[in-house]
């Protein structure tokens, strides 16, 4: 279980992360989403014990990450593929990372099959493409079975086939009731393989919620509608309460909302007017996510009272 | 939901096995998080993982093979010049000739290889990023800087060590076609192989302590390079009256009376200099230590 109580980091008079309190817990795959610079990398160096944070805490399973001994039995983590020295080969890589926590050999060789690269264990890690490094970065997270895993991006430079295979290896790390914290810009794989969301914009806490209630709440849902009669239709749902506008960049269908899509059916049917399509539109995560989102994004773009205040902004 | 209907996660079995050194006192299984490896000390593993990491890469072989070259090849090859061209050579040129001093003259050249290994120890793992994940296994900080300097120590002083030795032998052997040959047990003789030997390896981990305080190989590497060469050029210029002072003192100049077998004029001691060139060492890996804790990686 990983706790963040009121975490802030500031580097200078920019505010990285601020008062971000979440719990993570075990057995489900918390994603941990955010735009580009809204503090994740932070915050998980941070758990990790790599940063300090300025103000504030965040334990790994009851203690600061620094207090653990021997941790990677404990908390494994994926940070960045390519932090590894290219000279070294893949099998010392781990042994040096397996030496330093007390951790055997054949734990080493182990990993090194659960994420298919025993034919290229002894080859320099220099050599090896991003998705090799990913997945030796994944092998490193698994060498010590801990109960703790986090992966910053893990999907980056995988092909379809090692998207499939993270997903399910981090699906299969959750029922086995381990406490996975996923980061990811990736929506869509992060709506197929999350269970619990923490969202954050601008380093601070937007939502911690589950997957389907984060969507749900997204004010996106609405019904895709096409027919030949639009004027017709438009004025017959606007007469039950509905309101139509035209789905955006679309084939003249309409959008819907107000009305689900028997009573839009059973309208059309008795004023005689066809539909060509008539469909229930889920918002995605992305667009729940961008929704969300949308305030902290802005408020990027123009200049934060914290930087105005300092002077540095603008 | 999920967090209460889901199994409370175990190790499983088989990461829990011991390493097979240890497997006889594996502890009973309904005790599985204390294992006997807890108990061990944990320096002794860091020891492990550096050592891993020194030997994991090819650039310390090429290294440690370029500082043992040069220690014994210049050495070599200056003795044999000095040896082709001694019968035409005047009194004075012959005057002041020191055996022992050309056979280790190789350690002017082979301690800047010396330097850069020990700054690539540290810098290499900052420029790849790798030092993220040392830190993240290890996050007692100070424990992995204490054992990337011993495993350095170690590996440099037997390297220097052995190649000083045999820079002096094969170079007494040339220099005796003409009887010009100092022998082990002469006074100093053995003192200056030997710490030539010790110098490289103090240097090494100067240098390790630099990088971990400068953390760019660039940079720390021309600072070590600045040290030894360039430092106690500059100091020549200064007037004799203040240089005498203090020039003993410089690092390079301290470590150096440890190899003279005569102690030259205004330098130290041999083995005072080497313990001050040790205390140069230490304080800058005490700098790194404080730094390494107080930064974020």
């Amino acid at each position: 279980m990983i706790q963040a109580r009121v975490l802030t980091k500031r580097y200078g008079p920019l505010v990285a992360v601020n008062g971000l309190s979440f719990e993570v817990l075990p057995g489900r795959v918390t994603g941990f989403l955010g735009p580009n610079g809204s503090g994740k990398s932070t915050t998980l160096r941070m758990v990790l014990g790599l940063d300090a944070p300025s103000s504030g805490t965040v334990t790994v399973n009851g203690r600061p990450y620094g207090l653990h001994r021997r941790p990677l039995r404990e908390v494994g983590a994926l940070l960045d593929a390519k932090a590894i020295h290219g000279g070294r080969s893949a099998y010392n890589h781990l042994l040096c990372l397996a030496r330093a926590n007390g951790i055997s050999r054949d734990r080493v060789d182990e990993v090194l099959e659960r994420v298919g690269m025993t034919s290229v264990a002894h080859k320099q890690a220099g050599t090896f493409s991003l998705g090799m490094g990913q997945r030796l970065g994944i092998a490193a997270a698994l060498l010590g079975d801990p109960g703790v895993l986090l992966f910053d991006e893990p999907v980056n430079g995988l092909d379809p086939e090692g998207i499939v295979w993270i997903r399910t290896l981090m699906r299969s790390l959750a029922a086995e009731g381990r406490t996975v914290f996923v980061s990811s810009h990736l929506m869509s794989e992060m709506a197929i393989t999350a269970d619990h969301l923490i969202v954050i914009g601008q380093g601070r806490l937007i939502a911690e919620t589950s997957m389907a209630d984060f969507i749900r709440s997204s004010s996106q849902n609405h019904v895709r509608v096409r027919t030949p009669q639009p004027d017709e239709l438009i004025r017959l749902l606007a007469a039950h309460g509905a309101t139509t506008k035209a789905d955006p960049g679309m084939d003249g269908a309409l959008s819907v909302t107000g009305l689900d899509c028997p009573s839009i059916g059973d309208l059309a049917a008795a004023h005689h007017i066809g539909l060509r399509e008539l469909s229930s539109q889920q918002p995605s995560l992305e667009d729940a996510f961008m929704e969300m989102t949308h305030d902290a994004v802005d408020y990027r773009a123009e200049v934060s009272p914290e930087r105005a205040l300092t002077g540095i902004g603008a | 939901m999920p967090s209460t209907t889901a199994p409370k996660f175990r190790p499983s079995a088989r990461s829990l096995e011991l390493e097979p050194d240890m497997t006889t006192l594996t502890p009973p299984a309904s005790h599985p998080g204390a294992t006997l490896r807890d108990r061990r000390p944990l320096f002794l593993d860091v020891l492990r993982s550096e050592w891993t990491k020194l030997r994991s890469v090819r650039s310390t072989y090429w290294i440690l093979g370029a500082m043992a070259a040069t220690t014994i090849g210049l050495g070599a090859l200056l003795s044999a010049f000095y040896t082709l061209n001694y019968t035409t050579m005047s009194p004075a040129d012959r005057a002041g000739f020191d055996p022992t001093r050309y056979a280790l003259s190789g350690l002017l050249l082979a301690q800047l290889a010396i330097g850069a290994l020990g700054v690539l120890v540290v810098t290499s793992e900052y420029g790849t990023g790798m030092i993220r994940t040392t830190f993240a296994a290890v996050p007692q900080r100070r424990l992995v800087l204490g054992a990337k300097a011993l495993v350095f120590t170690a590996v440099t002083a037997v390297t220097g060590v052995i190649s000083c030795f045999v820079a002096f032998f094969l170079s007494q052997a040339i220099l005796s076609s003409h009887h010009l040959q100092a022998t082990i047990a002469a006074p100093g003789v053995l003192r200056a192989v030997i710490g030539g030997g010790l110098y490289l390896a103090a240097l090494g981990v100067l240098a390790v302590g630099i990088g971990a305080v400068i953390r760019h190989t660039a940079g720390a590497i021309s600072t070590v390079f600045g040290l030894v060469l360039v430092v106690p050029i500059i100091v020549i210029f200064l007037p004799s009256s203040w240089s005498n002072g203090f020039g003993p003192y410089l690092p390079s100049n301290a470590g150096r009376a440890v190899f003279s077998v005569a102690q030259q004029p205004h330098t130290l001691a041999p083995w005072t200099g080497l313990a001050v060139f040790c205390a140069y060492t230490a304080a800058t890996l005490l700098i790194a230590a404080v730094l390494l804790t107080r930064r974020d990686a």
